[in-house]
């Protein structure tokens, strides 16, 4: 990682500040209050989770006779083993990445080109374009579900690429679905960032002779890498947390993503909650180690889309 | 920058590009708009048609004029009470879940020491999939073994938190709400940041305290802030989904409009003119609050 991909420095922050004016400061009880309320917030806040954690561990015997809530007799990770190789979480994972991955990467390619000819090229009708990518991004999923649903069924696909021999029940739909559906996003939010790319830069490239494509890919998207790696950081986790296009897309039960797969989990008649707490741990985790490596990243995806520079 | 000047020298732009030039943006410009056509709005399109329709999926599509929507408003009994539930889903995450992340926001940004360790904490659940919070949403809630009846100690006659259908909408909401509360935060957390400390400071000199100064200083300054929570609040009432059907797919006092939507196409009886109809009431409510967004968004656009 580079000092440049430091996703805050379009808006100030002094983080090093804060600590010796707090340590000047008189403790007042009002701020002990504060830091009370604010820790039992956070735990409460922490709670589920370690629940969930503390509830895979332990056999499912144990629970439904003294509850999740009781003083443990056996810990083990059976059920985290049983996740893998009995319900086949490996699999789940590889069919996510086969569809977030490409996803991600072609939406962000799209998004930053769109995003570049609409905020940097002051093309005729660009404010149209934006406005369709942006409230497209609003929709509810549900209202676009039943007609893509419909044509998919329909779109044939040679059998190397789909053994369903229609877009329906392939990965095709769901990574064409994820990038159509997301690129209002990206493109709204890069869009936002590049106007606050001083414009003078294009315009001296402009004098040199570069073309559209020169000024995209050698001017303009270096500068964007902050807010690609934040944007990537956020529909990564967004890919990878889909649940409905899966579900409404895929038929075969081997396909799903490990999101949508955790349904699987739940037998028909007996549900062992212990097992699905595992399921849910390892699905969490990903998610929760990206955040905690990248945490600047993602809050600068979010806060990117929020903010006008 | 003001696409109204783009207008005026539009002309003398499009003179700029070479062969190759148009090329590139034909190609690249022309994939995510016919991308965003075909993914978004034209299926938008096709659902406002289907839904004047009965269809199962396979045999011929017959026109039936405004019958699906008559159906649905006087003969569906899921109708109401789903709609009734993403309106209580709304109201609860505005006012509840959205002035909760704005105030823990406004403690975090004053409070300097330990503020990176809550901010984590009430973070994390922002990126759990909203399945994985409906799945765990299970464990604290169930019935027999589940934490909170053990916290509460109801152990003669526990209360079936998510089985009972006049209880398990509020168990879900609180579920949503652990995560959107978090998200609102974050939004808040950035525009306070972006807030000039002498604003504040001048409302000190002034002799404001400090909820006046919140209120009457730093508050409307959040004003593009508070928009983004807004759409998000409501589109995200409007999507809401996952965690119901991780529950009990949304059924048993869970009912939700985007639920309808699902069980109408995938389900066994494949009713799509009719699942577009329920599809083109969400549509209609979330179109509402979008214009809106964007009318704002233009006029801010016009005055940079």
């Amino acid at each position: 990682m580079t000092v440049h991909t430091a996703p805050s420095s379009a808006r100030p922050t002094a983080p090093p500040a804060p600590a010796p004016a707090a340590a000047r400061r008189r403790i007042r009880p009002g701020r002990i209050g504060v830091h009370a309320f604010l820790t039992a917030v956070s735990l409460a806040f922490l709670a589920p989770l370690l629940l969930a954690v503390y509830a895979s561990l332990r056999p499912y015997d144990e629970t439904s006779e003294h509850g999740y809530f009781s003083l443990p007799r056996h810990l083990s990770l059976d059920y985290y083993r049983q996740a893998f190789s009995d319900s086949g979480m490996t699999k789940y994972f590889v069919n996510t990445m086969i569809i977030a991955v490409p996803g991600v990467l072609i939406t962000l390619f799209l998004a930053s080109f769109a995003a570049f000819a609409l905020a940097r090229l002051r093309l005729r009708g660009g404010l149209v374009l934006l406005m369709l990518f942006t409230a497209g991004n609003l929709l509810p999923q549900q209202v676009i579900v039943t007609p893509l649903y419909v044509v998919f069924n329909r779109i044939p696909l040679p059998y190397w690429m789909s053994d369903s021999m229609t877009m329906f029940d392939s990965y095709w739909a769901v990574i064409t679905v994820q990038i159509g559906f997301q690129l209002g996003f990206c493109v709204f939010v890069l869009a936002n960032f590049m106007r606050t790319l001083p414009q003078e830069i294009l315009e001296a490239a402009i004098v040199d002779g570069a073309g559209i494509w020169t000024q995209y890919r050698r001017i303009t998207l270096p500068l964007c890498r902050p807010a690609l790696a934040a944007l990537g950081t956020l529909q990564f986790t967004w890919m990878y947390n889909d649940f409905l296009w899966a579900l409404v897309f895929i038929s075969d039960g081997d396909k799903l993503p490990v999101t949508s797969a955790l349904n699987n989990l739940r037998g028909q008649f007996f549900t062992d909650y212990n097992l699905l707490a595992a399921g849910s741990v390892i699905v969490a985790l990903p998610t929760l180690v990206v955040f905690l490596l990248l945490q600047r990243h993602f809050i600068a995806g979010l806060t990117l889309g929020s903010s006008k520079g | 920058m003001s696409f109204l000047s783009a207008r005026r020298t539009g002309r003398r732009v499009s003179r700029r590009f070479t062969g190759r030039d148009l090329a590139v943006l034909g190609v690249l410009l022309g994939i995510p708009v016919l991308l965003d056509i075909a993914i978004v709005w034209g299926p938008t399109l096709a659902s406002v048609v289907l839904s004047f329709t009965s269809w199962d999926g396979i045999g011929d599509i017959t026109w039936v004029g405004t019958r699906n929507y008559e159906n649905l408003f006087t003969n569906y009994p899921q109708f109401w009470p789903a709609a009734r539930h993403n309106l209580l889903w709304l109201a609860f995450l505005g006012m509840v879940a959205a002035p909760f992340g704005l105030l823990l926001a406004v403690l975090i940004d004053r409070g300097a020491r330990f503020s990176r360790f809550y901010q984590s904490t009430l973070y994390m659940p922002v990126v759990l999939s909203l399945a994985v919070v409906g799945f765990i949403a299970q464990l604290v809630f169930s019935r027999d073994q589940g934490a909170l009846n053990a916290v509460i100690g109801d152990t003669d006659s526990p209360t079936d938190w998510l089985g009972d259908p006049d209880l398990n909408i509020w168990m879900v909401l609180l579920a949503a709400a652990w995560r959107h509360t978090g998200y609102v935060m974050i939004l808040y957390l950035a525009g306070l940041k972006a807030v000039d400390p002498s604003l504040k400071e001048a409302a000190a000199i002034d002799g404001a305290g400090e909820a006046q100064t919140f209120f009457r200083i730093v508050f409307p300054t959040l004003r593009p802030v508070n928009v983004i929570v807004g759409v998000i609040t409501v589109i995200e009432s409007l999507r809401a989904f996952d965690i119901v059907y991780a529950v009990n797919h949304g059924r048993n006092g869970l009912e939700l409009l985007s639920v309808l939507v699902t069980d109408n196409i995938i389900g066994e009886a494949s009713r799509i003119g009719f699942g577009s109809a329920i599809a083109v009431v969400l549509l209609a409510v979330s179109l509402g609050f979008v214009v809106t967004y964007l009318v704002q968004e233009l006029r801010g656009e016009k005055n940079r």
